[in-house]
């Protein structure tokens, strides 16, 4: 197991004024190299659990230790140089240039020129921008663009954590989806300890190694993988967050490569007969059949169609139009399959045939896959 | 105003013309001497509303009165203000300096406030989070992101103490105002009234259009289009 | 504090509240010196100011005045009123100039004010209206004016105060009114009669904004004011001008 990286230990935050505390003795623990997502509906205290990390806003009592120092050791401000720190409307700096904003960490480390230069370009090209932004300011950038150089700012330092609240909040469901690919690519290169708060339960899904569902008053109702979340909600309050269409939203979470075999499908070669693929249809129950060209799936025809037919390969035959990689998740398969007139998912590499799933594929796959590492 | 004012000095002619010309030294030296009173009243201002600005920021109780007294001091009527003062400190310029320069501080506390104030919450917090200490946080972030409005500010002080200035001619300054209050003494000499009246307003309008080039020049990201 | 024992004494005596130069009589003169050029002032510059407002022209215009009018120094206007009065009407020095002066002062707080409250009428409630039906005169008359009044209000009670507590600088050129008291007394060094004068100035500038205040409660319906909340140094410093 690896090292705790954040330890949360009783973290209360009471804030002047209000009855509740907004947080109440939150315990938590997260491991290096984890992207833990913290959801839960508005006023539960997500954000503000977050934010005694960095002390942006100071724990009332409780520990709190990033690792493994106290955060309370240093000036909040020293602590803070170490944690990266994304918010959601970004906060560039308008007044300094795209490149004097992702080095603002490492000047106020004390970096000399040259090294900060450097990383400055090193992060440009991580994060995918254009070398000639560097002179521009804030003001002359796109919304996605700034997002970018927000993310690169808070890695300049390169801190082992990274915290973000709500990052993705404010931008289009088209470009979010985007951000949330370029995080996980990220974090398959850095692997920093990543803490993301969203109100979204599918980004919280989508994104995070663990997940922890906070109820009002920064109550930890559950803190679990996807799976384990959607398999064994702890409480009717994590039931009613996942929402409905649970089995739907666990197939989400594998892909067609995980499955331990593929099935050939109902299809035949070129040069088979016609009564070879009336055979191989009734083999699989179905009422249809492909014809392959070497590798390469030509298309489907009913079985009727072959009948009588001396070559397979003779028979006019309709394109599947409706195929899966196998990255696709299995919920983008039994989408396939809903689509297709054959009720089938042709799975493929590029133009390469691979096999089919069917829907008994997919149950088979629920019921028995729980016992996961 | 100004067509009048000039047309009668063109109908005057001569006569003015020969006054210009025989007091030149006369009209620089006060013209220096308006310049310096506007001067080191502004410097003056600027450095004390800096401070109760700090002050306020930090101690937010002061706020309210800080504001309060400076709004107080600029409903003065300027002509009773330079007299209550003389008694205290004579005939002299730190009369004048500290008259002016009271003037001054509602404009500049103000917009130094709305300014700092107005720098938008979600820079200042990413400001934070990056580790920036408090101190440094106000000078590299918050000060220049103020720049403007603080410098709108400075604009209206001195078009404001420049006109001011004039008023001083009743303790024995005025720089150009000097020649208002020699021509009402002399039986409306008119080129002197009108250098008085018109040499401050020539004065303030060259000063707003350079103090608005500098914010140009110390603003260059305001400028540049959003993509 | 020795002045201001003077001032009250001669404030209590009422030999001073008597006669052709006492305290009524200069009373009545600067009432005489203000209100003529505040009104006249108030004829000319609001209905500019809800025309420009309304039709949104001379942004570049009004921003223009407002830098104009703020660079002119008082006593420049008080030199202009005399040369107008002295030498193109030919009507002495003792009244006229100090009304040009005034008036002239009241236009630009008037105008810019008025304008600036006409146009930040929020737009969708113009919209709104539009949108039932109102033309563009019922848009005016029974929109825009009301929402503005509060500000225009504020403008007017600033412009009477800035009128009333500059009036003094008459007296500078012959003029009446209380600064009459504070130019002459200061003249003989004698300070009481001086702080007398400021403090009737004073009185007079707060009753000034108290009676504008109250016209404004007459006139304009409770649910519209407080919009505004400017006390008058704010509102004075918007326009830029020292008294």
């Amino acid at each position: 197991m690896a090292d705790a990286m954040i330890e949360l230990r009783g973290a209360t935050k009471l804030f002047p004024g209000l009855d509740h505390p907004a947080v109440d003795a939150l315990d938590l623990t997260i491991a290096e190299g984890e992207l833990v997502t913290l959801v839960g509906p508005s006023g539960c205290g997500k954000t503000t659990t977050l934010k005694m990390i960095n002390r942006i806003v100071e724990p009332t009592s409780g520990t709190i230790t990033v690792g493994g120092h106290d955060v309370m050791e240093r000036p909040a401000h020293l602590v803070r140089r170490d944690i990266g720190y994304v918010i959601q409307q970004i906060g560039l700096f308008p007044h300094h240039t795209i490149a004097r904003n992702i080095a603002t960490v490492p000047r106020l480390l004390g970096w000399e020129d040259d090294r900060t230069a450097a990383r400055v370009d090193e992060l440009i090209g991580l994060m995918g921008l254009d070398p000639g932004m560097k002179e521009r300011y804030p003001g002359e950038l796109s919304g996605g663009q700034r997002q970018r150089v927000g993310v690169a700012r808070a890695l300049a330092a390169d801190p082992p954590v990274l915290l973000m609240d709500e990052p993705y909040g404010a931008v289009d469901p088209l470009v979010r989806g985007r951000l949330q690919d370029q995080l996980l690519e990220l974090q398959r290169d850095l692997h920093k300890t990543i803490v993301f708060v969203t109100h979204d339960i599918d980004e919280a899904m989508r994104l995070g190694d663990r997940i922890a569902i906070l109820n009002l008053g920064g109550v930890l109702e559950q803190f679990d993988t996807p799976e384990e979340l959607l398999r064994a909600p702890a409480n009717e309050f994590v039931e009613d967050f996942l929402g409905g269409e649970r089995g739907l939203k666990r197939l989400a979470l594998r892909c067609v490569a995980d499955l331990p075999e593929l099935r050939r499908g109902s299809v035949v070669p070129a040069d088979a007969t016609g009564a070879d693929a009336v055979a191989v249809a009734e083999e699989y129950g179905g009422d249809w059949c492909g014809v392959l060209d070497g590798d390469h799936l030509r298309g489907w025809a009913w079985v009727d169609q072959f009948r009588g037919a001396a070559r397979a390969g003779d028979v006019d035959t309709r394109r599947f139009r409706v195929g899966i990689t196998r990255d696709s998740t299995l919920r983008e398969a039994l989408d396939a399959m809903v689509r297709s007139s054959t009720g089938v998912a042709a799975v493929f590499d590029g133009d390469r045939y691979l096999g089919m799933l069917q829907l008994g594929d997919l149950t088979a796959e629920i019921t028995t896959g729980s016992a996961h590492p | 105003m100004i067509a009048i004012g000039s047309g009668l000095v063109l109908a005057q002619g001569a006569p003015a013309g020969q006054w210009l010309i025989q007091n030149t030294d006369a009209i620089v030296r006060r013209g220096l001497e308006h310049l310096q009173l506007t001067a080191i009243s502004i410097a003056l201002g600027l450095v004390v509303s800096i401070v109760l600005s700090v002050i306020a920021l930090r101690y937010r109780r002061t706020y309210k009165p800080i504001t309060t007294a400076a709004g107080i001091v600029f409903t003065i009527p300027s002509i009773a203000l330079f007299p209550v003062l003389r008694p205290y400190f004579g005939l002299t310029a730190t009369t004048a300096i500290i008259g002016l320069t009271l003037y001054t501080l509602l404009f500049l506390i103000r917009n130094i406030l709305v300014g700092i104030e107005g720098v938008p919450a979600e820079i200042v917090e990413a400001a934070e989070g990056q580790g920036y200490a408090r101190n440094r946080l106000f000078l590299e972030v918050q000060l220049p992101l103020a720049l403007p409005v603080i410098l709108a500010g400075v604009r209206i002080a001195t078009v404001t103490t420049i006109g001011l200035v004039t008023i001083t001619g009743l303790i024995g300054y005025g720089g150009f105002g000097f020649f208002i209050f020699d021509g009402l003494r002399s039986n409306l000499y008119l080129p002197k009234l009108l250098v008085g009246a018109l040499a401050p307003m020539v004065m303030a309008l060259v000063a707003d259009g350079l103090i608005q080039l500098l914010e140009r020049a110390l603003t260059p990201w305001s400028r540049r289009a959003a993509a | 504090m020795e002045p201001f024992i003077d001032a009250f004494g001669f404030l209590t005596d009422p030999a001073n509240w008597s006669g052709n130069r006492g305290i009524l009589v200069r009373f009545i003169e600067h009432v005489q010196l203000s209100l003529p050029p505040l009104l006249a002032a108030m004829l000319v510059a609001i209905p500019a100011g809800v025309l420009a407002g309304h039709f949104r022209r001379g942004q570049a215009i009004g921003t223009f005045i407002a830098n104009v009018g703020r660079a002119i120094p008082t006593l420049a206007l008080l030199v202009f009123g005399l040369i107008l009065s002295v030498r193109v009407f030919d009507l002495g020095i003792s009244y006229w100039p100090t009304v040009f002066a005034l008036f002239f002062l009241a236009l630009h707080p008037l105008f810019t004010n008025t304008y600036t409250a006409v146009k930040n009428v929020d737009r969708s409630l113009l919209e709104a209206a539009r949108g039932m039906g109102y033309d563009e005169r019922q848009l005016l008359w029974e929109v825009e004016l009301p929402v503005a009044s509060p500000v225009i209000f504020t403008a007017i009670r600033v412009a009477a105060v800035q009128v009333v507590a500059t009036a003094p600088i008459g007296a500078l050129a012959a003029g009446g009114g209380f600064g009459r008291f504070v130019i002459d007394g200061f003249g003989s060094r004698n300070y009481g009669v001086m702080y007398a004068g400021i403090i009737l100035i004073a009185l007079l500038a707060v009753a000034t904004e108290r009676t504008v205040d109250g016209i404004e409660r007459l006139v304009v319906p409770r649910e519209l004011r407080g919009a505004s909340g400017d006390d008058v140094a704010t509102v004075a410093a918007n326009t830029g001008r020292a008294v």
